[in-house]
């Protein structure tokens, strides 16, 4: 040995691990690890893979409930949905990867948390995706949303699971690192919940699907670090999919799952062939060994720390039950995949991997799945402070609130995302009762069944940059209401922790308050934590001023409902002229937060609208009791762009217009464009037993007016206003956007 | 009436061809695997389904033209029997030779998803009996390679034989003369890029595609054969 080799100790930084986590990690094992082990243990400790900033908030999350069927910690979380039904469901991050390389970025997005749904036992279903992307008149983004979409419709469409929703937002602080959050649900049968797990000692580990290449290498370790130019130069760890090669696996997986012939089963997911592995054998409480010489390559001459933590694709782990070994080989069969035998599980509690007849590796399994827990301190940026506090009452409101309308709905946060969902195919496995931008949330039905299942995608990332923790409670609000408003009642959520460096205290704040926002909303609301995904360092050192450029704090949440009549529903275009229209909540009295007041006055400022958990759980029950009892079968919620841009979205998709009157003395644009959480705006055709269910159910409501015409009318009495849009007129502003960016 | 859906490693309208089938045709419509090398006994109708036949890898339906069960097919639809090719199902018909022409990607090279009008354009087949000449309907399409092309004397020849039994009312893909199906020369294999298996239930959106499986049912149960 030369003396001026640097020690491992000096290149930690290099597998992912600080000086001080490499000094746990010979503490924990007595010994110097060798170069791969030291990878392996930083691969694992990523906060991929560890959680090692997150976990410890984690504790304030509600994880129980009678429909939940599976919590957090397996590679999905599954509810209850009735009559023998579960679903499982997960949302994922591929934000590093979609930034370097967009199509195949987003492609294997989707390609993961498919995975992570069938290894539960569950057939995929449906895909929502939450999309977040800068300036959308840069070249840069048109490039990243172009990518982005042809790689969702690239691996979405062939693997022949709809893509059924989500959301599309435009945000100057996502310019150099988009958020790509993929979410998908699942449907099984109870009796066919898999788990992840090793089983006994005597089983077989067993590898099926595509070969192991060099492609993903060090993924999770990637994703784990700041973005910058050099991220380019990590292209190899970006992974390439084949959604043919899924199909197979997973008609495979759910074959030898739906025979019984599995004790465990998971996917290869971030860090690949050692996480899957290691973490079945941690939840088994035991060892394995490993034979890596076994493991089928794609290329030749790759060695223990290519093979262990390469990100190769479409790759499962199998663990047969003890004496249906060759059952379990005759069904895979079928499907023409590669099925080796690599290993065993053992009694010990070793991680064991073996290569050309040596041991390569050997440590504790539990050394490598409990990854240090950090707790910071966490401080608030006294400039996002100020920027809340500051005093909105000197704006002027404009003269023409019309065009603002206008404004608002060409807003391409706002806008159609027709040019986006018409490239995905939302309706194979003919299940899709709500299609994409016909109501606030995707229904599927059950077949066999006459329940129905909806799900949505929501964060509203201004709130959650002004007021961490009411944003994030917010988007557990909006998840719900999105629901109600499809007559679901809403079952459990998956959270999307999309945040930058949390070794920044003001980004450790956003963290901190996030998730007990969450945590309160989902508590409030009976919507339990079922599982999650958390991206952190999704920040940008901006190379012109050095500056470094963090994302809105975005807490994207997935959640799922069940309809028990799926007959029984609404969606958020009017249905005929003559019904009245009635806001249930409060009709709200703050432009704070707003995307008007980004949009119109080029400010992100002001207060958040308070929210009021329990008006919101009111407000929910009481939609729900109105299409029900098919009192409405017309429900939408009031998100970006407030009450007029709500009764304008359900003007232009329905054809129909309406004419309303807004009560209050709040300044005009506060009552038109204020962002006011937990508010409904319904059409019903019998008043009277409308009003009285929403007085029995002590929600707040306000009668509008009635729908009719072909404009969009708003008066204000209060205000002396009046505000009247053709619906041909708002439709053009409203469709041509994304149009333009999808070129 | 029997009918059989064929299934490739990368069908993804398979479970959605069997289910259309079951509800309008035939309760007991099943599966048959590519590498199988001969039908049911009894079958009546073959469902080619959509999807991904073998990834799409060379060329859409290419590899699937070229698998055993084909063959079967084949001699199915030479002894008159009668064949629906939807979306990936219709690129393996053209791909083996059953149908003429080809189709290639779509004009603005995207995949598209959506509910489009049809006219069809003849009632006098056995697939669209239970429809009127001229009868616009409401179909979703979903395929990123649906634009048919086949030479002049070809659409011609089409054409003139009134083989052209559904046309876009606005052309979504580029098809030449806005053909979105067409019938062999028999008249027992149909091929077509919308889905009408998307269609049969008024809960998902449009009946509009029941009417096809009901002009087979029609046939069928009288017993009537092609020429």
């Amino acid at each position: 040995m030369t003396a001026s080799a640097p020690s491992l100790r000096d290149r930690a930084a290099t597998f992912g691990l600080s000086e001080g986590e490499y000094d746990l990690l010979v503490h924990g094992i007595g010994r110097e690890p060798n170069a791969l082990e030291a990878a392996i243990v930083g691969a694992m400790w990523s906060e991929h893979c560890g959680y090692k900033n997150s976990r410890p908030l984690f504790s304030a999350f509600p994880t129980t409930g009678p429909q939940v069927l599976q919590g957090p910690g397996e590679n999905a979380g599954v509810v209850d949905i009735g009559d023998g039904w579960g679903v499982a469901f997960k949302m994922e991050s591929h934000n590093h990867p979609s930034a370097v390389e967009p199509v195949q970025g987003a492609a294997t997005g989707v390609g993961g948390i498919l995975r992570d749904i069938f290894a539960m036992g569950a057939r995929p279903f449906a895909v929502l995706d939450s999309l977040r992307f800068g300036d959308p008149a840069s070249p840069r983004t048109r490039f990243l949303v172009n990518g982005v979409v042809d790689g969702i419709a690239h691996y979405g469409n062939a693997i022949g699971v709809p893509t059924v929703g989500g959301e599309v937002t435009f945000h100057p602080s996502y310019q150099e690192n988009p958020l790509v959050n993929v979410m998908a649900l699942g449907l099984l049968r109870h009796e066919d919940l898999a788990k992840g797990t090793m089983g006994e000692a005597g089983n077989r580990i067993v590898y099926v699907g595509s070969k192991t290449g060099r492609d993903g290498l060090g993924g999770a370790v990637f994703a784990s670090a700041d973005l910058s130019d050099a991220s380019q130069a990590d292209r190899p760890a970006v992974q390439v999919g084949d959604p043919f090669m899924e199909k197979l696996l997973l008609e495979a997986t759910l074959d030898v799952i739906n025979a019984g012939v599995v004790a465990g089963v998971q996917d290869m997911g971030a860090a690949g062939l050692v996480s899957s592995t290691c973490e079945m054998a941690y939840r088994a409480g035991l060892g394995i060994t490993m034979d890596l010489d076994r493991v089928p390559t794609r290329e030749s001459g790759m060695v223990p720390m290519e093979l262990c933590l390469s990100e190769s694709q479409e790759r499962m782990i199998l663990v047969p039950v003890p004496g249906r070994e060759d059952e379990m080989h005759a069904l895979l069969d079928k499907w023409e995949l590669d099925v080796i035998d690599i290993g065993q599980v053992e009694a010990h509690d070793r991680y064991r991997l073996t290569w050309r007849g040596e041991v390569v590796c050997d440590l504790p399994v539990a050394l490598l799945n409990e990854a240090p827990k950090y707790t910071r301190e966490g401080v608030e940026s006294e400039d996002i402070k100020a920027a809340r506090e500051r005093d909105l009452s000197g704006l002027p409101v404009p003269a023409d609130l019309g065009s603002v309308l206008l404004q608002l709905l060409a807003h391409p946060t706002i806008a159609s995302k027709r040019p986006i969902y018409e490239r995905f195919d939302h309706q194979v496995m003919t299940n899709t009762v709500v299609v994409p931008g016909a109501a606030d949330a995707a229904v599927m039905r059950v077949k066999g069944s006459n329940k129905g299942v909806a799900a949505t995608s929501d964060c509203n990332p201004r709130f959650v940059q002004l007021d961490p923790y009411t944003g994030a409670a917010a988007a557990v609000a909006e998840a719900a209401r999105n629901l109600a408003c499809v007559g679901a009642t809403p079952l459990a959520i998956t959270d999307n922790l999309n945040f930058g460096n949390p070794h920044r205290p003001e980004v450790y704040y956003q963290l901190q308050q996030a998730v007990q926002g969450i945590a309160d909303a989902c508590r409030a609301l009976n919507t339990p934590v079922t599982g999650g995904n958390v991206s952190l360092y999704n920040q940008y050192v901006d190379q012109t001023t050095g500056r470094t450029v963090a994302i809105h704090p975005t807490p994207t949440i997935g959640m799922v409902g069940v309809l028990p009549d799926v007959k029984v529903r609404a969606t958020l275009n009017l249905k005929a002229a003559g019904q009245t229209l009635y806001l249930l909540g409060d009709i709200g009295d703050s432009i704070g937060a707003s995307q008007y007041l980004e949009t119109v006055h080029g400010l992100e400022a002001g207060r958040v609208p308070p929210l009021d958990l329990d008006l919101e759980a009111r407000v929910i029950a009481g939609t729900l009791a109105l299409i029900r009892t098919h009192l409405t079968d017309t429900a939408h919620d009031c998100a970006e762009g407030g009450l007029a841009v709500a009764l304008a979205e359900m003007g232009m998709v329905s054809g129909v217009g309406l004419q309303v009157t807004l009560p209050g003395t709040a300044r005009a644009d506060a009552l038109l464009y204020g962002e006011a959480h937990s508010r409904v705006i319904v059409a019903v055709t019998d008043p009277d037993a409308t009003e009285r269910t929403l007085t029995e159910l002590n929600v707040p409501f306000t009668r509008l007016g009635l729908s009719g015409g072909d404009s969009v009318t708003i008066s204000l009495p209060a205000q002396e206003l009046q505000l009247s849009v053709k619906l041909s007129e708002l439709k053009a502003a409203y469709d041509a956007p994304l149009r333009e960016i999808l070129g | 009436m029997n009918v059989a859906v064929i299934q490739f490693p990368g069908s993804n309208c398979d479970g959605d061809a069997l289910h259309a089938a079951r509800l309008t045709l035939d309760p007991d419509a099943q599966f048959v695997w590519h590498t199988d090398d001969g039908l049911p006994a009894g079958t009546d109708l073959v469902f080619l389904p959509g999807g991904f036949s073998y990834g799409d890898h060379l060329r859409s339906g290419a590899v699937a033209a070229r698998s055993p069960i084909m063959n079967a097919v084949k001699a199915h639809a030479e002894c008159g029997g009668y064949v629906l090719g939807v979306c990936n199902g219709f690129q393996v018909l053209t791909e083996s030779g059953l149908l003429p022409g080809a189709l290639s990607r779509n004009t603005d090279l995207h995949f598209l998803c959506r509910p489009v009008h049809l006219r069809v354009e003849t009632s006098d087949t056995a697939f669209t009996g239970a429809y009127t000449a001229g009868q616009i309907i409401e179909i979703p399409i979903a395929h990123g390679e649906g634009n048919y092309y086949a030479d002049p004397e070809t659409v011609a020849r089409l054409e003139g034989d009134g083989r052209v039994v559904f046309r876009y009312v606005n052309n979504p893909n580029g098809s030449l003369n806005d053909i979105a199906g067409i019938i062999s020369e028999r008249g027992n294999v149909l091929g077509m890029m919308p889905h009408p298996e998307r269609a049969v239930e008024a809960l998902l959106g449009s009946e509009d595609g029941r009417g096809l499986f009901e002009s087979l049912s029609q046939i069928l149960s009288k017993g009537v054969l092609v020429k």
